[in-house]
């Protein structure tokens, strides 16, 4: 039996500013996890890591990480995942200071 | 302090021209990441977790007021308003914007500063004794080599693309206060029948595998200073694992091949390399020690520092802590702590620079370094100014008196930024200083080093701490292992690990557990941490962390 796939979504960096991003169904970047498209197959998020990867004026080198679906859309599993989506814990800085 | 002569100044101008060339070629789609990287590297430029980081070189941990000052423009201007001081003498930006960066660079270049070298697999800024110059227990000022090293270093064409990163410290002191033997290579500054010349170190390191640094040669003469620093990079360079880049610092290489082979290696390369230095660097090493004269120290009486000091608790409280013997007896060395109870240890905000940068050019003959352990220090102040001084960094929060104190933490930038980073650290160090500053305990305690990496690269220092944490990633939890009995100094150990790690919740009760274990156990009042530790072995230490292991032990 093949291992089961842990869902994902494609994350990386923008180029200009550095901010974390996540990619959604449309092809285009997002501030916020909850809007990026949530990968369930293995095959599909590989292509979709060649698509995103493929905007390379955009973004610097996406990677793929684990995700689950929550009530509003993706949310990350591990915590360093979860600190990108907010922000240092010394400074109310980041995304969390945008909100 | 050293000024640039017309070749550095070109150096630096032509690094940001090109620089600027490369980011426009990032931007516009003409370099792939991948092509990008090793440029952006070369120049101090990092991506972190939330953003970019540049990481600005401050060498041998020297600058003036004017560079302070840039450095708060450029927080103000292109960050967020603080920068943040390093382990490694430099200072790090968390968020600037890419199209910025070439112009921050330039601006840097207006006050004689860069980011080259401070990133990648090339000899990295030249750390030195924070009190160089100043310090009464030194034999010489230990910079103009750490200078003369900087400039034989910068784009040495054989040195560009080592097996991995390579770090020199320079010291000229007894006291070690550089860290000289966890370094790739440490230079000290020695005396021998009325000769100077250098103890040289090689192969000590901290991160995955730490290394205590080894006697390489217990007396080398002064001109044969670069030969043989270039004979050490060189046959390591060689000889220095490619094919696994945990295996590729030199520490793994002496461990490897053993120190007498290394030693033989670097004699043969030496008598190789020797005549080809005509002495052309010791004349550049006579200009750059004039660079490094001391200042014209101003006369005058020292008893208003005396009454001010008897009449004021306050001040009395961090003149005692905050200040370091001189070499001149009416002068002090003020150490600034960057670590106010709660803040970010090694952070200024643009502000706290400014205060800094005026304090320097009007009671400091314009000099600030910074330190290792992430403070600020002003190392040419009259004893009669130190009561103005301490009353200005009191009105920004400057003035906390904890030098070498429980609260005094080296911690890295941790998870809260690194993209390297297994735990975070940063708040680890925050709420360690919170607790013990709540328990009134921190001067009783007296001094301990406690030091806070969070990952096994251990840019925190954690290997050397007398109390070490290293926050790891355990099952997708952060965990954090503590180290005990390691030491900084002449005198330096790697700590040995304590025990089953702690959560973030249960971290700080086991440091309080185990400071409050050592005032049990302590001879005296004067029996520092590190000297119990030395006396009685770890055991009863690990009994104050683990009281039910100790209890199950006991049964």
């Amino acid at each position: 039996m093949a291992r089961e796939f842990t869902p994902k979504v494609i994350t990386t960096n923008h180029l200009l500013s550095g901010d974390a991003v996540w990619f959604t169904v449309d092809s285009t970047w997002t501030g916020d996890i909850s809007e990026a498209e949530l990968l369930e197959d293995e095959a599909h998020a590989d292509l979709r890591l060649l698509e995103a990867n493929a905007q390379r004026d955009q973004v610097t080198g996406a990677y793929l990480a684990d995700a689950k679906d929550g009530e509003n859309g993706p949310e990350p599993v591990h915590f360093r995942e979860a600190f990108r989506t907010r922000g240092p814990s010394n400074y109310n800085h980041g995304k969390q200071a945008e909100v | 302090m050293y000024k640039y002569n017309d070749f550095d100044e070109a150096f630096v101008r032509e690094r940001v021209s090109q620089f600027k060339g490369q980011v426009d070629r990032r931007i516009d789609g003409s370099l792939t990441e991948d092509e990008f990287k090793p440029f952006r590297l070369m120049n101090g430029l990092y991506l972190q977790l939330h953003a970019y980081m540049l990481r600005v070189a401050i060498p041998y941990g020297t600058l003036n007021g004017g560079q302070m000052r840039q450095l708060a423009y450029v927080a103000e201007t292109f960050d967020k308003g603080y920068g943040h001081f390093t382990t490694r003498q430099n200072i790090q930006y968390n968020w600037p914007k890419l199209a910025d960066v070439p112009v921050i660079l330039e601006k840097l270049a207006d006050v004689e500063m860069h980011a080259i070298q401070t990133s990648g697999n090339t000899i990295r800024n030249v750390t030195a004794d924070h009190f160089a110059g100043a310090a009464a227990d030194e034999i010489a000022d230990p910079r103009p080599i750490a200078e003369l090293l900087r400039q034989w270093s910068t784009d040495h064409p054989e040195f560009q693309a080592l097996p991995r990163k390579f770090k020199i410290a320079v010291s000229g002191a007894t006291n070690d206060r550089a860290v000289l033997r966890a370094h790739d290579v440490a230079v000290q500054v020695v005396e021998q029948d009325g000769q100077r010349g250098y103890r040289i170190f090689v192969g000590g390191g901290l991160g995955r595998t730490p290394m205590i640094g080894k006697v390489l040669r217990d007396f080398l003469p002064e001109a044969d200073l670069l030969p043989y620093v270039e004979a050490v990079v060189s046959v390591w360079n060689l000889l220095g694992r490619r094919d696994n880049k945990y295996k590729a610092r030199i520490k793994i290489t002496v461990h490897e091949h053993g120190i007498e082979e290394i030693s033989r290696l670097v004699e043969d390369r030496f008598a190789e390399i020797r005549p080809t230095f005509s002495g052309v660097d010791q004349v550049i090493l006579r200009e750059i020690e004039a660079h490094f004269a001391d200042p014209t120290y101003k006369t005058g009486s020292t008893d208003g520092f005396d009454a001010y000091k008897a009449a004021n608790p306050a001040f009395r409280s961090w003149a005692d802590t905050n200040l370091a013997a001189h070499k001149n007896p009416d002068y002090a060395i003020v150490s600034i702590s960057l670590k106010a109870h709660g803040a970010t240890p090694g952070d200024a905000s643009a502000d706290q620079m400014r205060m800094m940068a005026e304090l320097a050019e009007k009671y400091g003959h314009d000099e600030l370094r910074i330190s290792h352990e992430q403070n600020v220090i002003l190392p040419y102040v009259h004893k009669s100014d130190l009561p103005e001084i301490y009353n200005a960094l009191r009105g920004v929060e400057l003035a906390t008196a904890n030098i070498g104190l429980i609260s005094d933490i080296i911690a890295c930038p941790g998870m809260d930024y690194c993209a390297l980073a297994t735990a975070r650290s940063i708040p680890i160090a925050q709420e360690i200083a919170t607790r013990f500053d709540e328990l009134k305990l921190e001067h009783e305690v007296g001094p301990l080093k406690i030091k806070i990496s969070g990952c096994i690269n251990a840019c925190g220092h954690h290997h050397v701490g007398h109390i070490g944490i290293l926050g790891l990633d355990r099952a997708g939890v952060e965990n954090y292992q503590i180290t005990l009995g390691g030491d900084h100094t002449e005198d330096a150990a790697i700590g040995e690990r304590a025990g089953p790690g702690f959560s973030a919740d249960e971290i700080i009760p086991a440091i309080e557990r185990l400071v409050l274990g050592y005032l049990d156990i302590r001879r005296d009042a004067d029996e520092t941490f590190i000297q119990a530790f030395r006396r009685l072995g770890a055991q009863p230490f690990k009994d104050a962390l683990y009281p039910e292991k100790a209890a199950r032990n006991a049964a």
